[in-house]
């Protein structure tokens, strides 16, 4: 008996001795890469002729220590961290959506329009206007949806290009003021410009130590935390999880390619949609002036996709890489003021999404390394 | 004077396909090596910042040399360093292609825009080549004929290109790798490989492409200098059914779009510009609606090639 159960502590230990040491390893692998895409990006300040001590001084300035930053940093984070959702739901089930920033600027627009059309009371329209910036980035999303499962394009390349159209949609739309165009008394010196939303259609700020974020703060982390349930305990899930890791497997068992997906997909677009309505009506200093403007979606869809790809697809991991990247945002106006080109955190983002791509594709190969010297050893 | 005749204006003069030409180059330089990129099985979506990175270096490289030639070659300098990191990332570490690509597109806008306003690279464009007699041809001589001299790559990088994938070992082995993955790998090439060259050749003619812009097209670098035509090229890709025919042909009838949208505003015309804007997008995803079942993308179009995975 003790000759049978030996062996199986002595490889229980040893099992536990491994994942150790590869914890460490993912460790050590983040940390290296981290401090490389600080460090190069720290090497180009300082080969500029700018000083990286201050930059960085600058950086946490602006987006957390000085007076009412850390609020301006929430309101970044909101729709960041909304994207980034709808991001994580559409790839749980295998495709991949790389339009957000069409689809967010569809939902300001969507958002605009029925807003002003239907009307209504104040805090209503605010839920009219929230709800058609979601239905708009879902229609747009549903396109690729649509050329997805019965035309057979790729959602890559369909979501990709309709981002090009998307802004153009917007800015023609903002030169008719059927559409979007606000009347000439309220345009002020610009030309294409929306109307402004009344002061009682905008989101309600809520205002901590001095610091006002628009509540989408909330509405976004409890959406992060519904989704993140979703997708792990429920059937639902379950089944765009299945779809996404074998969709034949899928199909056998019932779970239909062509409802799973494109719900997954439009899901992905309302959530953007969502975001951009939510830009709209908690406007702040990164958003305007809470109306629509040609380019209004300023990169939000970008950013949130990387925020998705950078957790890997795990919802809750979502909050916490956005509070990096809206710092990175609202810090690059601070860094202006060092001398140095606030253009640099930009560069600072790309470095750090490329070091955090590293270690995951590290292990991988390693992983794949190990298992094929384990196989040639037992052989 | 009415439209129409505005219409037959704009068509008769040397200034329309003198344009095109230009916009059709610019195009045409980056979907070729997007073409064989995409052949060998990746959507490499990092060909906006290949332009870019080759565009700025071509300025830098011509700031401090004064050559063309040197300019030129710092642009393929700068192209390649971008494929080096899409490549390398997304074939060697397998990290998503996608991923990989809309980083660099980011990270090579603000490193640009970053040095730009740090170094500000003076540049001027190159001189004239006419080609003797061709260049008289009417309506097209100018315009094909009568260009700055790199305009003139084209018309060897084009051909050398189509001959490469269709009729050569190395061309076989990109098709193989972008098709069936699986059986190149079994019958002994390394996909994965091939693959990164072809990202290394999509990043050689895009730094071309960056240094056409430069040197022929704009003559000084700006922030703005490729505003999406990256994508663009990408869509003739798509648009040309992955063929290299197909390919021009779409670059052509995007650039056309393009500077039908510039001379129509010269005379005047406020004509939809945003809709002329996104006709490119627009004709592509129409024509893959249509023609997706029969043109048949390479088969492991977009998926990573790991042995042993299927």
């Amino acid at each position: 008996m003790t000759a049978v159960a030996e062996p199986a502590t002595n490889e229980k230990q040893a099992g536990r001795a491994r994942q150790g040491a590869r914890l460490g390893e993912w460790l050590v692998l983040y940390a290296l890469s981290i401090l490389g895409a600080i460090l190069i990006s720290a090497l180009l300040v300082t080969a500029t002729g700018g000083d990286w001590q201050s930059v960085v001084t600058a950086l946490l300035d602006g987006s957390m220590r000085n007076p009412g930053r850390w609020g301006e940093t929430l309101g970044v984070a909101a729709p960041l961290l909304l994207v980034a959702l709808g991001t994580v739901i559409s790839s749980r089930a295998g495709l991949v959506n790389i339009g957000q920033e069409g689809q967010l600027a569809i939902g300001a627009a969507f958002a605009t329009y029925f807003g002003f059309l239907i009307g209504g009371p104040g805090p209503l329209n605010l839920f009219v206007l929230l709800v058609f910036g979601a239905v708009g980035g879902a229609l747009w999303a549903g396109i690729a949806a649509l050329l997805r499962f019965w035309r057979g394009v790729p959602e890559v390349l369909s979501t990709l290009l309709l981002v090009a159209v998307a802004g153009q949609a917007v800015a023609y739309g903002l030169r008719w003021q059927r559409l979007l165009l606000a009347p000439e008394a309220s345009r002020g010196n610009r030309n294409q410009v929306s109307e402004q939303l009344g002061t009682d259609r905008r989101l309600p700020e809520q205002v901590i130590f001095g610091n006002s974020f628009p509540i989408s703060v909330y509405l976004a982390v409890g959406v992060a935390l519904i989704v993140a349930f979703l997708l792990a305990r429920s059937i639902w899930g379950f089944r765009l999880k299945m779809l996404g890791r074998n969709p034949r497997a899928a199909q056998h068992s019932g779970v239909s390619q062509k409802r799973y997906g494109s719900t997954a997909l439009m899901l992905g677009g309302a959530f953007a949609g969502l975001a951009g309505a939510a830009m709209l009506a908690g406007g702040g200093f990164a958003f305007g002036n809470y109306q629509l403007v040609p380019g209004f979606s300023a990169n939000i869809g970008w950013t949130g996709l990387l925020v998705a790809l950078v957790a890997r697809e795990r919802a809750l991991v979502c909050i916490p890489v956005a509070l990096v990247f809206a710092s990175l945002r609202t810090g690059s106006g601070f860094v202006a003021s060092t001398g140095v080109e606030g253009r640099i955190t930009d560069v600072i983002q790309g470095l750090l999404v490329l070091a955090l791509l590293v270690p995951p594709a590290v292990m991988f190969v390693r992983d794949r390394r190990r298992a094929r010297a384990a196989t040639t050893a037992r052989t | 004077m009415g439209f129409f005749e505005a219409l037959i204006d704009i068509f008769t003069s040397d200034s329309t396909y003198i344009n095109a030409a230009l916009f059709a180059a610019l195009l045409l330089f980056a979907a070729t090596g997007e073409w064989v990129a995409e052949r060998a099985g990746t959507i490499n979506i990092s060909v906006e910042g290949m332009l870019l990175s080759g565009a700025f270096t071509t300025a830098v490289g011509y700031d401090l040399t004064e050559s063309a030639v040197l300019a030129i070659l710092a642009g393929i300098c700068g192209g390649l360093i971008v494929a080096l990191v899409q490549a390398e990332m997304s074939h060697r570490l397998s990290a998503d292609q996608f991923v990989v690509g809309l980083t660099l597109n980011i990270l090579v806008l603000g490193l640009t825009g970053f040095l730009d306003r740090e170094i500000n690279p003076k540049t001027k464009i190159v001189d004239t080549w006419n080609i003797p007699l061709l260049s008289d041809l009417p309506l097209i001589g100018q315009a094909l004929f009568g260009q700055p001299w790199p305009f003139y790559l084209l018309y060897v990088l084009v051909p050398v290109s189509g001959w490469m994938v269709y009729r050569t070992r190395f061309g076989l082995d990109v098709r193989a790798a972008g098709e069936n993955p699986q059986s190149a790998d079994v019958s002994g090439i390394d996909v994965n490989k091939r693959r990164r060259q072809a990202i290394y050749y999509a990043g050689f003619t895009s730094g071309l492409g960056g240094a056409f812009l430069i040197l022929v097209q704009v003559g000084q670098f700006e922030e703005s200098i490729v505003g999406g035509r990256g994508f663009i090229a990408i869509a003739a890709v798509i648009f040309g059914g992955w063929t290299i025919r197909g390919t021009i042909a779409g670059c052509i009838l995007f650039a056309a779009a393009l500077s039908f949208r510039l001379s129509i505003q010269g005379l005047g015309y406020q004509l939809n510009s945003e809709l002329l804007q996104s006709l490119p997008f627009l004709v592509t995803i129409v024509a893959m609606a249509f023609f997706a079942h029969r043109v048949r993308p390479p088969a492991a179009l977009a998926q990573p090639f790991v042995r042993g995975l299927e």
